[in-house]
């Protein structure tokens, strides 16, 4: 596990983090399978904390469009390539 | 100590009216400020007279919430200036008569825009940078009319009744997020928004308060300033009245 997040670039930890701390789950289990509403735990209102967390951690204010689509956790990564952040 | 010492706010509609009153209030009770509007003149002379009684100089944001991109500028601007919001007084709004058979979808989109719409996406915002400090409180400015209702305010009266409807619905599902929603239901208020209401209907208006005389700003601002602060820790979800014992 340690190794395989030694290869992970620097912005994938980060995201990683701050998904665990927004769905309130432990970063090991944060994976790409992660989806909106069929992942136990990631509700609407998990949603919500899971948005501050990202905007907190990357200094960014999420438009409420992308705060709608963010469904995955592919799909986070795609959304906050657009505020710069490199993955 | 003050009432809200080292607390970060953001008033809008601080540019006159009910929300300098707050922004003065506010300042004198230790917080530090980012007040909205359109009229950079009028924030400015806000800015100045909060300076002036020896408050921290406020930043400003001029913006027309009615207009969506002003917002998210707005929105922007202020996560620029501030990681920390621990209060928002949504205060902006506008007046518009008419009565039925009248009223133009130019007006009703004019003031829900305004009053209803842009309250909604501000809440939106400033709880998601609340969410993350786990407190926060919100007040919203109602009014009288969105309660009782008033002849020719159709439209006035439903974008009030609206900000009590999402004031109670957003203190329900904040609350778990230790961030309390209240509003403040002025009555009648002796600022700009009243001053064409002409002098017939306002001795009506004054025979309806029990107390026989209008309500100032400060009156408004000090109630405002009480739900933003640890005072009232709490409440939430309540409606609060501000109008002298109108229509009681
Ligand atoms: N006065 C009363 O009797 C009374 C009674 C009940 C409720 N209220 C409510 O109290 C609040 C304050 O009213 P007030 O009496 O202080 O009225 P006011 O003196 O007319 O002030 C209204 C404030 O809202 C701002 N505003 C209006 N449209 C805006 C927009 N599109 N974008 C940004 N800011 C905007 C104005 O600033 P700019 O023009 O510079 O943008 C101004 O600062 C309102 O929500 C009103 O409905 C007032």
């Amino acid at each position: 596990m340690q190794e395989d997040k030694l290869t992970l670039s620097e912005s994938e930890l980060i995201l990683r983090r701050a998904f665990a701390n927004g769905l309130q789950i432990s970063e090991e289990s944060v994976n790409d399978a992660l989806q909106y509403a069929s992942t136990p735990g990631w509700d609407s209102v998990a949603h919500m904390a899971l948005i501050a967390s990202l905007d907190s951690t990357f200094d960014i204010m999420l438009d409420t469009d992308d705060v709608l689509e963010l469904s995955s956790y592919p799909k986070a990564r795609e959304i906050l390539r657009k505020y710069g952040v490199r993955f | 100590m003050k009432l809200l010492q080292d607390r970060v706010g953001s008033i809008t509609g601080a540019s006159r009216g009910i929300g300098r009153a707050t922004a003065l209030e506010a300042a004198r009770q230790g917080a530090r400020l980012i007040l909205i509007a359109r009229s950079r003149e009028g924030l400015e002379e806000t800015a100045h007279q909060v300076e002036n009684e020896g408050g921290v100089r406020p930043q400003i944001i001029v913006c027309d919430v009615a207009d969506e991109s002003s917002l998210k500028t707005a929105f922007r601007e202020m996560h620029g200036y501030t990681k920390q919001l621990d209060f928002l007084v949504n205060n902006a709004g506008i007046l518009r008569d008419a009565v039925i058979g009248m009223i133009s979808t130019k007006q009703i989109l004019e003031v829900l825009h305004t009053n209803l719409i842009s309250l909604i996406q501000i809440m939106q915002f400033a709880a998601r940078i609340m969410m993350g400090a786990k407190s926060g409180s919100i007040v919203n400015i109602a009014s009288i009319i969105g309660r009782s209702g008033n002849e020719g305010q159709v439209v006035y009266g439903a974008s009030k009744a609206g900000v009590i409807g999402a004031t109670k619905s957003a203190a329900r599902e904040l609350a778990p997020h230790g961030i309390r929603v209240n509003a403040v239901a002025p009555g009648v208020i002796a600022t700009s928004m009243i001053a064409n209401i002409p002098e017939s209907k306002k001795e009506e208006l004054l025979g309806s308060i029990k107390m026989n005389r209008l309500g100032q700003p400060e009156e408004v601002a000090k109630i405002i300033c009480v739900l933003a602060s640890d005072y009232s820790s709490y409440v939430t979800g309540q409606i609060l009245g501000v109008d002298g014992g109108m229509w009681l």
